[in-house]
């Protein structure tokens, strides 16, 4: 099992690939198109930002990159393997690739700590000690450590999407998928779990983040894609992108955020 | 307070001062008077609350009273809750051939507990092969549909009757054989399965799709989400309905008596035959109710404190 399972952590671990390639992605939901030729690159320690009106095709970007849905054409590279190859074990993919959900999804029937080493315990096969001692740590570094032995829907919001994300962490990924990590928060909320995002990215963790926050990823993000109609119209550093960006449709987007108080 | 004016509650600043409109300009809520008084009068509240259920209590003594004064009262008490014929059929008296009621009653309890726990395995596997998807395990989900459809269709005493005297008839080796508690026991897992299949499926359908995704990215097999976070949630949320069909499958190991197997209800059907009262009877409820009524009560417990230890400081 071990063994096995080292092979495979080296098979994904190839050197001075990109993290995440996407070249002409197309995926449909029976009659609607939401991707229609995207190509993206995630190198390593880098911060992407999608930005783009909700429908855009974000969330599904997102979900086809640790296979949570297929795509239908184009190919999907992740740590230098084609996800489209039928040998791709997806458990294999999502173990190396964190994902938190604009819903948090913590487990309600299971404490925050027993949330957290769930996936450790069950899919890295750690015993209860060690990866309970992850855990607190994890937990402590977020300042929820006296929270461990709560249930998730005793926390706030912002409680609990801190607590989603190291979850994801505990797991060690070596790209996380924020989608639209603070969207179901309260305004008070926000700042706590974006605090958190900021100290990953600082960290140097990569990250592929969907997000609506416009300050947070002119901040952040290394690279910012602008998505609109299944395609990226415009992609670039954050600064181009949001005080001189070159297409119309891009200005059009962020002149609506503006007029909403949003950037 | 109806009576006070608008000005003096503007003087208290109670209201706001009424705005002033500007020709043209929008409807901003001045006009008509809102009532926000309901015109049906208030029911059982106050004074006529109290009567009201004086009336209910007096209505439930009085009735109690009619059963026990009634002319016909000593002769059910004689018939139906006499207590030394129910110690009779309780411990039972071979030189009669009374068999008891309480040792049968055991054989009730191992009965069902035995099938209850055949039956939750089975029906999850059920359960899970209905909720398949994709074609390969098509034949099978249609075979699951209609053996739920038919087991839950087919009253049980029939099917008892059917297996119970039907395969013994059939002279096949190693089946026709067997002692009428293991058909009784088939039969019994034969209809529950069906009824808590039902029932898992209910609960697994109650996870929401985004748990499993969740539970998947983070890299957990589909085996594993489906034992670690997915089934836990949906027992939690069907839990009264599998204690209920518990409690059921436990009633209905009484319809082992018409196999004529040694169990609480043939044993009372002997004794009350021997000494034509039916107090037996009403022991052998007795003992269904012992199981039943704390089970239930238990149910309750779990999940009064489930809920509040998951939900206590969410509304403060």
């Amino acid at each position: 099992m071990s063994a096995q399972d080292g092979s495979a952590a080296r098979a994904l671990d190839t050197a001075a690939t990109p993290v995440l390639h996407a070249v002409g992605v197309h995926k449909s939901f029976g009659t609607l198109e939401v991707l229609r030729g995207v190509d993206l690159t995630v190198t390593a320690h880098e911060v992407v930002c999608v930005i783009g009106a909700s429908g855009s095709g974000k969330s599904t970007l997102l979900r086809c990159s640790n296979l949570l849905e297929r795509i239908d054409s184009g190919t999907i590279e992740l740590f230098g393997h084609d996800l489209g190859n039928e040998r791709i074990d997806e458990d294999l993919v999502r173990r190396h690739t964190g994902m938190v959900f604009q819903s948090f999804n913590l487990f309600p029937h299971l404490s925050v700590l027993d949330n957290v080493t769930l996936a450790p315990r069950r899919v890295l096969g750690l015993a209860r000690g060690p990866a309970e001692q992850r855990a607190r740590e994890l937990l402590s570094r977020i300042g929820l450590a006296d929270k461990a032995s709560e249930f998730p829907e005793r926390l706030s919001g912002g409680q609990q999407q801190r607590v989603a994300i190291v979850r994801s962490l505990a797991m060690s990924p070596r790209l996380m998928l924020l989608d639209e990590v603070t969207s179901a928060l309260d305004p008070e909320l926000v700042a706590e779990v974006l605090d958190l995002v900021r100290e990953l990215a600082r960290q140097g963790m990569t990250m592929l983040i969907a997000t609506h926050e416009m300050g947070f990823a002119r901040e952040v993000a290394n690279a910012v894609c602008f998505l609109e109609g299944g395609v990226i119209v415009e992609s670039g550093s954050p600064e181009r992108i949001f005080s001189d960006p070159s297409e119309q449709a891009t200005r059009r987007f962020l002149q609506r955020i503006v007029e909403a108080g949003r950037l | 307070m109806p009576g006070a004016s608008r000005q003096a509650r503007e003087a208290e600043g109670l209201a706001p001062p009424s705005p002033s409109r500007g020709a043209g300009g929008p409807d901003v809520g001045e006009g008509l008077p809102i009532s926000l008084y309901s015109s049906h009068r208030p029911r059982w509240r106050g004074r006529s609350g109290t009567a009201a259920s004086v009336v209910s209590t007096l209505l439930v003594v009085a009735l109690l009273v009619l059963l026990i004064a009634s002319p016909a009262a000593s002769s059910f008490r004689n018939g139906f809750l006499n207590i030394h014929q129910m110690w009779v059929a309780f411990v039972g008296d071979p030189a009669q051939g009374i068999l008891s009621v309480g040792k049968g009653f055991l054989l009730n309890l191992w009965l069902s507990v035995v099938c209850e726990a055949i039956v939750l395995v089975l029906a999850l596997g059920v359960a899970t092969i209905r909720l398949s998807r994709g074609p390969v395990l098509l034949p099978f989900r249609a075979l699951a549909i209609a053996y739920t459809d038919f087991a839950r269709g087919v009253p049980v005493i029939l099917v008892m009757l059917w297996v119970g005297f039907g395969v013994p008839s059939l002279n096949l080796a190693g089946v026709s054989s067997q002692s009428p508690v293991v058909y009784a026991g088939f039969v019994l897992v034969f209809s529950y399965t069906a009824y808590v299949a039902e029932v898992y499926r209910a609960g697994l359908m109650s996870v929401p799709t985004a748990q499993v995704q969740a539970a998947r990215s983070l890299g957990l097999k589909s085996r594993t989400t489906l034992s670690r976070v997915v089934l836990p949630q949906a027992v939690r949320n069907v839990l009264p309905a599998l204690l209920n069909d518990f409690a059921s499958l436990q009633k209905d190991t009484a319809i082992v008596s018409t196999l004529g197997v040694a169990e609480a209800v043939h044993a009372a059907q002997i004794a009350g035959g021997v000494e034509f009262n039916y107090s037996a009877f009403t022991i052998a409820s007795l003992l269904f109710l012992a199981v039943t009524v704390p089970l239930t009560r238990y149910t309750d417990h779990v999940m009064a404190r489930d809920r509040s230890r998951r939900l206590a400081s969410t509304v403060t």
